[in-house]
């Protein structure tokens, strides 16, 4: 079973995606903002993380950097999950190593299909 | 006090002087050498030993009389702000470096005027100096208690002025650019006029306070004397006449003596000093005449009956009461006010007497040779020499004419026979007409009357006693003119002004003037018009070549600094510098470069040698100096409309830079929003993917997503209207409903929605009223508005358990309300810019922030629109938000607020 992290701070959010992947078949990890990420991080390696780019406490692209330190997260799939939608900030986010940048509001079926064709 | 030891005061006193003109010279653009109280002190070189020794003597003898040489200068000089003014401007762009160089410049730059003026000065001043020299001399015998030396040799004055004249001579000279600022001279007479103020002081309280039991201890003593009252009285108008004509000579001196106008107008380093001066100089003078009368009477208290000369009462009472140290200090007082006078006086008269009489009717051939140092050094030369001459002649006059005269009437005479001066002196700056030759016929008469009406008198009668029978003789056949309620000097004053001013003005008037003195009285009299391009005024016609012109320039200034000067006047001009005829601009230039070294009359005659000058009528004159005038005007107009033009760009700049910035708030701000709306919209379109896709979606979770999709929705809708309300607030589009409410009422409106959330958060909520009254006058809908966005905010940020506190009170006419909640600090750099929707936008691009983020500047607009303010504070364990609303809204604002 495949383990994702969702870190947005929209409950209502959360709940449609939590609930989504968990019909997929995923070991679903809920986090508020970035710390809460690096925090599940010190216990598992997760196969895919969404990370919203604006969060209290720890943004989107901060907590990405700190992972890129961990060697352990090599084969994670990081997709950024944000309503920043200027040109600019996805380059950034791409730059830094996100494998995929989805703006929101998104499809859901599609952001699955997504994350299964980077599994292969 | 012995001769020997009072020698050495002066000399270390001397030292002194030497050594403050020696700093100052170095330290020349300091602060303590370039203000204002420096040059308003040097005036004082006014107060000479006449005022200092004289005034007590006169107080004394003939009473009241001796106020006049105050009270002249206390009426005029505030008109200096207006003549000085001009005057310094005058002189400034002409390089004048004399009282002879400005008259006669004015009438036409002649050489014959500036030399008569010269001689005018001479034969009022030597005489002067002559008198402070008599003063050094009496008071150094009186200190040392010796008597006075026939013998020049073993006369310890003669000393002194050899130092005085040794000192004027080096510091004096130190430029050969007579126009130029001695800043070491200057700093030294400054302080000796302030030490002669501070000598007498302390001997004014001495004589007060310890000789007598105070000022009123004088007065009544003293008014038992049989000649008090009359002395102190007007005999009616025979007096005040007497009095009045008195203080016109002072008023007139201050302007015209030769040493005043040095001080006054060719030291003076910048126009608003005059500003202080105006002041502080009558004060000076008032300090000084309130400790006369108590010297005086004082004197004469003490030395009733004893054949003691008044005039040096100041001296005698301390030494009287055995007081070395104060006689000491009135000595070196008296002392300070003649070396300053000779030591100014020497300086003027030496410019004058080198510019306007030795080097234009003996020297100027000599100046042919091309070695402008040789050249320089000649000038100076000539100048050295004149100062000791000076001084050497005023020694001799004071041996063999001024031995038995009184203070007072030598510095009287000198007075009147400057003022003759006067009519020309203000013609000149106010009235066009003036001319050359009833400046000339005037002065020579107003001569002629002193001459005979006093210094025959005066002089003569007092050196040779035998011919005073024979020539009193031919005086009674002028009996006629006898004023019988003047004494001699006023008399003497009236008659000869009333002559010169009347032969000026007729001869004026009725003679035609010559065009050059009409092209300098245009100059002078509309200084302000002409002072940016004055060469532009100088009308000349003739043939010139700048080669010829150049060749002298070089003579007297030197390759180098010839160069210079012809680079910056080519600069101003927008001339070419292969340019090879002279215009009249270059020739005013010229003579303008060569006038502080060798004075205005001589440097006319040098470049003249070398130019072809074609006669110009008066008529033609007139007619470019009105053309010149209209070109002024025109240039005016177009440097004020390209002024206007600058301005104008510099707005339309500044508003393109505005446009740029509110550009890029627009852009952020929309920025904002469309992220703001795409997290409401992003999780309705989630849930009605689910439950559209999804159709074994359980009931409970179905009925989530739902509820999800309308508080979404009306989450979505809330922004928008915020949004609208802002924007409708911003342009004022929403009428105040101003009315008297209570605000406890409101309050507890406000809040009641709010309530149960603050008690899901377990916050303890407090109010405290300190409210006298609770009525005010708002709009209650806003105001609800304003508290429910302030306790919202603050509900979001507290902690659970935490604690908002309102505290309502008034403060100078204003309602003021403080919500504090002990929610986290606001970063001290954002606490003015939360209120700000677009600086927020601009700052929470990464970190989330709570809420939509238009609440507070919802708030300020609201609290604006009631002309208020609104402000947020950290203070201690969290944030205070403080409401400020005035008692009455201006209508004004409301109705601009609509």
């Amino acid at each position: 079973m495949r383990k994702i992290i969702i870190a947005d701070d929209e409950h209502k959010i959360l709940m449609s995606l939590e609930y989504s992947f968990k019909k997929n078949g995923y070991d679903v990890y809920i986090a508020r903002d970035g710390t809460e990420v690096l925090d599940f991080l010190k216990t598992m390696v997760p196969d895919v993380i969404l990370l919203d780019i604006m969060m209290p406490n720890l943004d989107g692209y901060s907590t990405l950097e700190a992972m890129k330190e961990d060697e352990r997260m090599e084969d994670t799939k990081v997709i950024f999950l944000s309503a920043k939608n200027n040109p600019k900030d996805i380059e950034k986010g791409l730059k830094m190593g996100a494998d995929a940048y989805v703006t929101k509001p998104y499809s859901i079926k599609k952001l699955m299909q997504q994350i299964e064709e980077m599994f292969g | 006090m012995s001769s020997l030891a009072l020698f050495a005061v002066v000399l270390v006193y001397l030292a002194l002087l030497f050594l403050v003109a020696h700093l100052a010279e170095k330290k020349r653009s300091k602060r303590w050498v370039n203000n204002p109280y420096i040059y308003a002190l040097s005036l004082a070189v006014y107060c000479t030993a006449w005022t200092y020794y004289g005034s007590i003597g006169v107080a004394a003898t003939s009473g009241l009389n001796y106020l006049p040489i105050y009270i002249g200068p206390i009426m005029i000089i505030p008109a200096w702000i207006y003549i000085n003014t001009r005057i310094v401007r005058i002189s400034r762009i002409n390089k004048i470096s004399s009282l002879a160089d400005f008259i006669s410049l004015r009438y036409g730059n002649s050489r014959s005027f500036s030399a008569i003026i010269t001689v005018v000065c001479l034969l009022a001043i030597v005489p002067y100096i002559g008198l402070q020299i008599k003063a050094i001399s009496e008071t150094f015998h009186l200190v040392t208690e010796t008597s006075i030396s026939n013998n020049i040799l073993t006369d310890n004055a003669t000393f002194v002025v050899i130092l005085i004249a040794l000192f004027s001579s080096y510091y004096g000279t130190r430029y050969v650019d007579a126009s130029e600022k001695r800043l070491g001279i200057i700093s030294a007479i400054a302080l000796e006029s302030f030490l002669k103020l501070f000598f007498i002081i302390i001997l004014g309280i001495f004589v007060i306070y310890f000789v007598f039991d105070g000022f009123s201890d004088i007065y009544e003593k003293a008014s038992k004397f049989e000649d008090f009252k009359e002395k102190n009285t007007f005999k009616g108008i025979e007096d005040a006449m007497n009095w009045m004509v008195l203080c016109m000579i002072s008023a007139t001196a201050i302007c015209i003596l030769p040493r005043q106008f040095h001080t006054a107008i060719i030291e003076n380093r910048q126009e608003k000093h005059i500003k202080t001066a105006i002041w502080f100089f009558p004060l000076y003078l008032l300090i000084f005449t309130v400790f006369i009368f108590p010297i005086a009477w004082g004197g004469r208290l003490i030395f009733d009956g004893e054949k003691v000369n008044p005039e040096f009462y100041s001296i005698l009472i301390p030494q009287h009461f055995d007081n070395t140290l104060i006689t000491v200090f009135v000595f070196l007082g008296g002392l300070s006010s003649c070396i300053s006078m000779i030591i100014i006086s020497a300086i003027t008269l030496s410019i004058m007497l080198s510019n306007n009489l030795i080097i234009p009717y003996g020297l100027l051939g000599k100046f042919k040779s091309d070695n402008e140092i040789q050249n320089t050094r000649n000038i100076t030369n000539i100048r050295k020499f004149s100062i000791f001459a000076l001084i050497i002649m005023a020694f001799v006059f004071y041996k063999f004419f001024i031995l038995k005269t009184s203070l007072d009437s030598v510095g009287l005479i000198s007075f009147v026979v400057i003022a003759q001066l006067a009519p020309s002196f203000f013609g000149a700056i106010f009235w066009r007409r003036g001319s050359y030759k009833g400046a000339v016929a005037g002065l020579l008469a107003g001569l002629a009357i002193c001459y005979f009406g006093l210094i025959i008198p005066q002089y003569y009668f007092s050196y040779n006693q035998e011919f005073k029978g024979v020539v009193r003789e031919i005086y009674d056949v002028f009996g006629f003119f006898n004023i019988s309620f003047l004494s001699r000097i006023p008399e003497i004053f009236f008659w000869s002004t009333l002559v010169n001013t009347s032969l000026f003005t007729i001869i004026s008037v009725s003679v035609k003037g010559n065009y050059r003195e009409r092209n300098f009285a245009e100059l002078y009299v509309d200084i302000d018009k002409h002072i940016l391009n004055h060469e532009n005024a100088f009308v000349w016609r003739g043939t010139a070549y700048v080669s010829d012109i150049k060749n002298i320039l070089e003579r007297f200034l030197g390759k180098k600094k010839t160069e210079q000067a012809l680079r910056i006047f080519n600069l101003k001009y927008n001339i070419d510098s292969k340019t090879e005829t002279a215009d009249s601009r270059f020739i005013k230039f010229s003579e303008n470069l060569l006038a502080g070294r060798i004075g205005t009359a001589s440097a006319k005659i040098l470049i003249e040698g070398v130019t072809k000058e074609d006669k110009i009528s008066l008529k033609e004159v007139l007619n470019i100096l009105e053309e010149s005038k209209e070109n002024i005007t025109l240039n005016k107009k177009l440097t004020e409309q390209s002024e206007e033009l600058q301005k104008l760009s510099n707005d339309l700049r500044k508003a393109n830079e505005n446009l740029i910035v509110k550009d890029r708030q627009k852009d952020d701000f929309l920025d904002s929003v469309a992220h703001e709306l795409r997290t409401p919209i992003t999780a309705i379109r989630s849930a009605g993917e689910i439950l559209a896709d999804d159709d074994d979606i359980p009931t409970d979770i179905k009925q989530e997503f739902l509820n999800n999709i309308i508080t979404e929705s009306d989450r979505l809708s809330e922004i928008i209207n915020d949004i609208l309300y802002l924007d409708k607030l911003e342009h004022g589009e929403i009428a105040l409903n101003i009315k008297e409410n209570n605000i406890l009422e409101t309050y507890k409106k406000a809040l009641n929605p709010l309530l149960h959330l603050i008690q899901q958060k377990n916050i303890h909520l407090s109010e405290v009223n300190l409210l006298n009254q609770t009525v005010f006058e708002y709009d209650e809908a806003r105001m609800i508005q304003l508290f429910q966005n302030i306790l919202g905010n603050a509900l979001k940020f507290t902690d659970d358990q935490g604690t908002i506190q309102t505290k309502l009170a008034e403060k100078a006419d204003h309602l003021i309300i403080t919500i504090f909640n002990t929610g986290q600090h606001i970063p001290e750099e954002d606490l003015e810019m939360i209120f700000d929707k677009f600086y927020q936008s601009k700052n929470q691009n990464i970190l989330k922030p709570t809420g939509s983020g238009l609440g507070l500047a919802i708030s300020k607009k609201i609290v604006q629109a009631h002309s208020g303010n609104i402000k947020a504070e950290n203070s201690g364990l969290g944030v205070t938000f403080t409401i400020s609303i005035p008692y009455s809204i201006t209508k004004n604002e409301v109705e601009q607020n609509q």
